[in-house]
């Protein structure tokens, strides 16, 4: 009788699990709806507001802009993160604690704080409201995710096994594509993929720093939504959501996501 | 750092000193361009930004003055405002705790078949912009909301029930987006609780209640504080949740940063709550070291 699961028990689960999910399952049935004003269960069903989300500039441009954005910060926060993970994993120099410290603490401070500090700074920059800007301000937000899952994956990767292939006689250059790529592989691709979610989503710091200009597609949404009330915005979070799962599905058939987590 | 300094042999030292570090400069410097340019520079811009003396409209002086943090003290709208988040940390992060501890609880025990399943569910809204599952909550918890809806036409209430532009409607939805965080606090710390002392406790004589409170609690209790740490942070942070669900109508210091700094331009009183909000948080941390102390 010790552990067991009661019915009073499952049903409470259940009622909080429904609670937890209520929101994102009520969206993918009202962006179906044909009504001019969010009505549930709709009067009427079809894809209108979809046709509507494609034909309105602003959304449309927003997914655009969003979308390179997000590639941009994942190749270079790649590119930036992963050298400064090996370093840190792989060399002895002082100041190393202090540096992982440093590259990890924006993860620690509120979003709505960094979000006005680098407001400041790039007002000043005239940063705001470009490309350059917002991709700045977004690779601090990914690359503490991206050194912290490379460091993991460097520490898999013990150093012993290249220089086991270095002593077959393989050359450095066959180590790192035979080796030390294959192995990391999982990493890499973990932090590519964080890296995109995070971007992609990324709202509050966006906020502070787009332009009229220059919207990203979460910063369309939240105006969006603060304006006006019709089932357009259920439209465009379902197809948000369904390029989220697309990436984690991917991810999943490619590598298996336990793999890439790690454990 | 010492120990390894001083495994490197002595007549090696000077040498490698001499030659200059190329390859590791190269490749922490990239990193360390973007985390000085983003984070910083802002962070002390943000901290001098916070004693600039300000003129009307916004305009920026060379004067430092104390004036923001004092106007702040002495104004009944800002200490209204940290009581408002206050509130609303402690609140949300205590319901947030009696709606994922089940959860957790529910994980630890369900045979591993459903676990990994339920598991993958409970983290699955982490992945969902706040923004579309605030907009969520709105379409559910609307004056002309499916909640509403439902209650209405079944003849209960007349009148809509006010759930939305409140705190209570900002209540429901940060609760709602903190669970999935608070779980996985929890279920990191639920590793210790195993059925034996549960079943050692009940070959004593303990009821169902007595084993829940001086077994189960106090086994779990580093989970439970993690969770609450993380939940109470991020609540008096949270920005989009209370903006959309309080419609305007909740005022908390992080509605309050933004409106400051992107509405009216006063950066310096902005910049000043951001800093009270960092010392909140660094009192917040150190309540949570003091109390994961004991229980070691």
């Amino acid at each position: 009788m010790i552990g067991q699961l009661t019915i009073p028990f499952r049903l409470l689960v259940a009622c909080i699990y429904l609670f937890l999910l209520a929101p994102i399952l009520i969206v993918l049935p009202l962006s179906f709806s044909n009504d001019s004003y969010i009505t549930f269960p709709p009067e009427s069903w079809g894809l209108r507001w979809y046709a509507a989300m494609f034909s309105h500039a602003g959304f449309a441009q927003a997914l655009w802009i969003s979308f390179v954005i997000a590639v941009t910060v994942t190749i270079l926060g790649l590119a930036a993160g992963v050298p400064a993970a090996f370093a840190i994993r792989r060399r002895q120099f002082i100041g190393r604690e202090f540096l992982l410290n440093l590259f990890t603490a924006p993860l620690l401070l509120p979003s709505i704080v960094l979000g006005l500090a680098i407001l400041l700074v790039f007002v000043q920059a005239r940063l705001l409201g470009t490309y350059t800007g917002l991709i700045i301000a977004h690779l601090i937000i990914t690359t503490p995710y991206v050194i912290r899952i490379m460091l993991t994956a460097f520490s898999t990767l013990p150093p012993s096994v290249e220089d086991a292939a270095t002593m077959l006689g393989a050359s450095p250059f066959t180590v790192v594509r035979r080796i030390t790529l294959p192995l990391m592989m999982p990493g890499f691709i973990a932090s590519a993929a964080l890296s995109f979610l995070l971007s992609f989503d990324e709202v509050v710091i966006s906020l502070f720093i787009t332009g009229p200009r220059l919207r990203t597609l979460p910063v369309e949404i939240f105006d969006y939504v603060e304006s006006q009330t019709d089932p357009m915005t259920a439209a465009v979070s379902v197809v948000l959501v369904a390029a989220t799962l697309l990436i984690i599905f991917l991810i999943e058939r490619t590598l298996g996501l336990s793999k890439t987590i790690g454990k | 750092m010492a120990a390894i300094t001083s495994s490197v042999p002595i007549a090696e030292a000077p040498a490698s000193r001499r030659k200059f570090p190329f390859l590791l400069i190269a490749l922490l410097l990239p990193m360390a361009i973007i985390n000085f340019v983003a984070f910083v520079l802002p962070v002390i811009r943000l901290g001098m930004i916070s004693f600039i003396e300000s003129r009307s409209g916004g305009v920026l002086t060379n004067n430092y003055t104390l004036e923001n943090y004092a106007d702040f003290f002495t104004d009944s709208f800002s200490i209204e405002l940290v009581s408002n988040s206050l509130l609303l940390g402690f609140g949300v992060t205590l319901i947030t705790l009696c709606c994922a501890y089940p959860i957790a609880l529910f994980l630890h025990r369900v045979s591993p078949k459903w676990r990994n399943m339920l598991f993958v569910i409970t983290v699955s809204p982490l992945l969902v912009s706040s923004v579309v599952r605030t907009y969520g909550w709105m379409v559910i918890l609307g004056d002309q909301g499916v909640f509403n809806g439902i209650l209405m036409s079944s003849g209960i209430i007349d009148s809509p029930l006010r759930l939305t532009n409140n705190t209570l409607g900002v209540f429901i939805g940060m609760v709602e987006v903190l669970i999935p965080y608070m779980a996985l606090s929890l279920i990191a710390g639920f590793g210790r609780l195993e059925n034996v002392y549960e079943e050692a406790a009940a070959s004593l004589g303990a009821n169902s209640w007595t084993r829940f409170r001086r077994v189960i609690l106090p086994l779990t209790a580093p989970g439970i504080a993690l969770g609450c740490l993380l939940c109470f942070v991020l609540s008096i942070s949270s920005f989009i949740t209370p903006k959309l669900l309080g419609g305007g109508r909740v005022f908390l210091l992080a509605t309050e940063i933004y409106d400051q700094a992107v509405i009216q331009l006063e950066w310096p009183t902005a910049a000043a709550i951001s800093v009270i909000v960092l010392i909140i948080f660094g009192l917040a941390l150190a309540v949570y070291s003091r109390v994961v102390k004991r229980f070691d």
